[in-house]
């Protein structure tokens, strides 16, 4: 496989290519809701109709505004079909021959897609996930011969640094920086790792990037290979993603077969292989060094920092672990350049987010969106607001790391450094927004029962210190704590906080430090008279002292 | 070797490198606490008691596992880690069943002692008083979960100094147990070489050897009559 051979493939596919294209969404949250039978009618539909030669039924990646699901769009009409059952699907088809469609339609210029801005998502909802064709046909592994034919591996992270990509699994870790130190560590074996073990609770980027576009992770992860100087790569994927895992092995598959990935890739020294490694249903497995002895087989568990991975990761390796949504990025940037790149998005958040949107609002769904976009845009415009004319309360980002942010606060852009100083985090990219009819408190005792049931119970203040905080929680809820309580409850927020091993710890009192910072009168009416309190009369001009 | 310099607790230390901060200080007769740390086996930097303050650093770092380097300035005694210290103690004190009084480590427990010197002398959290399990079947120890601070010492002698691999943890958060083997109960251990190790890396009473948990002596009263025969008759034989 070299260059000529990928452009005659791409042409290839192209030529193929037939003037109406119906996409049907075949990723989890459409397939639940029998988006497999919605397209074999329509596949049957089209054959009855013997329009066979001029219309191409594609499974494609995600569409998005999962709360219409199944969803189905026609090309070159942009026409949106919403819930589409197998029974009313044969009607799209009569439509091409200007029969009346019985089907909901949906608009395709609502804010929720005009506002998205796509890098990570590009493919998703176009491309064939399962056929490798259809990526090449969109540029797909492009960006790879060219980096393995014209840039040195210096050049590659000098793109990266430039782009200006941060981490995109959270914590926001300049990616640039990271690649160029694992291709400086000493070492004659090193590896790359894609994090996939996606688990905050109401986030499903990666599983859609997963499911719609994985040879764009691949890509990524060859890119990053041949920046650092590895051979070897790995993805861990949760059990609970068999549609992701599926689709993945055969992209590995596809990949190989071609030539992409394996050795000798386009006929280059460049040698690199991916495997998957199946997570077991721990989420402390998502933190970097549980996930790599997770992978070395051993006891999912953290280990202290330093040495990082980029030092010594896997078997004592130099290791390049990013999450799936980084490597995705990686293909674009390299095909448009890091300038381009750092063109979209704010002054120290670059390019664009991939968000889950859930909860109580309108549209549910997938959105990407330029770095800096205000909540507010997110939210009522492209979310739609509340549904039944409720209104919003708060948006809960970073999963059970992260915080809510009050609605007096939806003016805030989103990005890393803005969320972090109202006490949240950018994350992963889960976004739950909550009505009036919430309680914060409930919402603060749901995390921490997740983070008490997750912990791994390595070290003290994570394993007991949540049982404690979440007991502390329970009691406020169930009306039988005081303020002694309420102070405890702070007391140990601090040193959980401040003392966990990883971050899972560290991050685990934030849901509960962000409520208590945006809603603290809903703890306070919770709360039972001290029964201690003693009134005293205090002479005055005294000078009051505190005593611990 | 190369050797760095540093301050700890205001006093001027040097240490080879590649020696960790709690090295470095216990050889300068500064005392750090530590619980999951024993000497001669590796460093997991679990129990987060050998916590010290680092000049230019927001974390706090183990002491246990964390590096010298050259002008590090440490500080291992701090109202606030002396706080932390306590907290953490407490943590423990709640979590399981640790009564003092019934214990066959009573008087020469590491956390006890800790507990003493870390001057934590009562709980404020709420007691867990979790229903947990004592195995009796091994012929010569007997390991009684109520008193486990999941230290990890005794898997890591096990597996690295035995090399036994006998003992493992299984299950996460509260539920995380020692185990044996597979989980089965000590007695059935195919692996288990019997040697004793983790009993004597124990730091509470979760691991013991038979015969010496309170309780556990039963009198013979034939010895009164043997003894009494033997010196008034002449009788030794029984």
């Amino acid at each position: 496989m070299d260059l000529k051979d990928l452009l005659a493939l791409k042409e290839k596919e192209l030529a193929a290519r037939k003037p109406i294209v119906i996409r049907c969404c075949t990723a989890a949250g459409c397939l639940s809701s029998r988006g497999e039978a919605v397209k074999e009618r329509l596949e049957r539909a089209v054959y009855d109709a013997g329009l066979g030669e001029r219309v191409e039924v594609r499974g494609v990646g995600c569409l998005r505004l999962c709360c219409q699901g199944p969803l189905v769009q026609v090309d070159p009409d942009n026409l949106l079909y919403e819930r589409v059952t197998p029974e009313e699907a044969g009607s799209i088809v009569d439509a091409l021959n200007g029969e009346k469609v019985s089907v909901a339609r949906g608009n395709p210029n609502d804010p929720f897609f005009t506002k998205q801005q796509s890098i990570v998502l590009a493919n998703s909802g176009v491309v064939d996930p399962n056929r490798i064709e259809s990526y090449v046909a969109a540029d797909g592994y492009q960006a790879l011969h060219q980096a393995l034919h014209e840039m040195t591996p210096k050049a590659v992270v000098e793109e990266m640094l430039a782009s200006g990509l941060r981490g995109r699994g959270g914590a926001g870790y300049p990616t640039g920086l990271k690649w160029a130190t694992v291709q400086k560590a000493a070492g004659a074996k090193k590896y790359v790792i894609c994090n996939a073990d996606e688990g905050d609770p109401g986030a499903f980027m990666d599983r859609s990037v997963l499911e719609s576009d994985p040879h764009s992770v691949l890509e990524g992860m060859a890119l990053g290979a041949y920046a650092v100087g590895a051979d070897q790569g790995y993805i861990y994927v949760r059990a609970e993603y068999p549609l992701a895992i599926a689709r993945l092995q055969t992209a590995i598959n596809q990949a190989r077969r071609l030539g992409v990935l394996g050795s000798a890739v386009f006929e280059s020294p460049f040698h690199f292989n991916v495997d998957l490694r199946i997570g077991a249903g721990a989420f402390v497995c998502g933190e970097e060094t549980a996930l790599m002895a997770s992978v070395e087989g051993k006891r999912g568990t953290p280990r202290p920092r330093p040495p990082f991975p980029a030092e010594s990761g896997l078997w004592n390796c130099p290791t390049l672990i990013n999450n799936v949504e980084t490597f995705a990025n990686v293909p674009a940037i390299l095909r448009r350049g890091g300038a381009w790149f750092a063109g979209i998005g704010t002054e120290r958040s670059k390019g664009t987010k991939v968000f889950a949107l859930a909860g109580k609002i309108r549209n549910t769904g997938l959105i990407e969106v330029p770095m800096g976009t205000p909540l507010r845009v997110i939210v009522e415009e492209m979310g739609g607001g509340a549904p039944d004319g409720a209104s919003i309360k708060a948006v809960q980002t970073g999963g059970p790391s992260g915080g809510c942010i009050p609605a007096e606060h939806l003016d805030t852009p989103v990005d890393y450094d803005s969320l972090n100083k109202l006490g949240s985090i950018m994350g992963s990219g889960g976004m739950i927004v909550m009505d009036d009819s919430t309680r914060m408190v409930d919402v603060a005792r749901f995390f921490m029962e997740f983070c008490m049931d997750e912990s791994c119970g390595k070290c003290i203040p994570c394993r007991a210190g949540t049982v404690q905080i979440h007991g502390l929680l329970a009691k406020v809820l169930a009306g039988e704590a005081t303020a002694r309580d309420l102070g405890q409850l702070e007391e140990l927020c601090d040193l959980v906080k401040n003392t966990s091993l990883c971050g899972l710890g560290q991050t685990a009192p934030n849901p509960v430090l962000s409520t208590l910072r945006f809603f603290r009168r809903e703890y306070e009416e919770l709360l039972l008279p001290d029964p201690f309190a003693v009134k005293l009369a205090v002479p005055e001009g005294t000078v009051s002292v505190e005593i611990r | 070797m190369a050797v760095r310099t540093l301050t700890i607790d205001s006093k001027q230390v040097s240490a080879e490198e590649g020696t960790t901060i709690l090295g470095a200080a216990r050889d300068a007769g500064i005392s750090i606490p530590t619980l999951c740390h024993l000497d001669g086996i590796y460093d997991v930097g679990a129990c987060r008691m050998c916590l010290v303050e680092l000049a230019g650093s927001p974390r706090l770092l183990p002491a246990c596992t964390t590096m010298v380097a050259e002008g590090m300035d440490v500080r291992t005694q701090s109202d606030r880690l002396r706080r932390y210290r306590r907290m953490i103690l407490e943590l423990l004190f709640a979590e399981r069943n640790h009564v003092c009084a019934a214990c066959v480590s009573n008087g020469h427990c590491e956390l006890q002692t800790m507990a003493y010197s870390q001057g934590m002398d009562h709980v404020r959290f709420a007691y867990q008083s979790p229903l947990l399990e004592v195995d009796l079947t091994h012929a010569s120890f007997g390991m009684d979960h109520n008193r486990c601070i999941l230290c990890t010492r005794c898997v890591r002698v096990c597996w690295h100094i035995e090399g036994a691999g006998t003992k493992n943890v299984s299950g996460r958060g509260t539920h995380a147990r020692i185990i044996s083997d597979l989980n089965q109960p000590w007695g059935m251990s195919e692996t288990c070489s019997a040697c004793g190790k983790c009993i004597q890396a124990c730091p509470t009473g979760a691991l013991f050897r038979r015969g010496m948990t309170a309780g556990e002596m039963e009198r013979d009263r034939t010895r009164l009559e043997f003894l009494v025969n033997a010196r008034e008759k002449k009788q030794w034989n029984v």
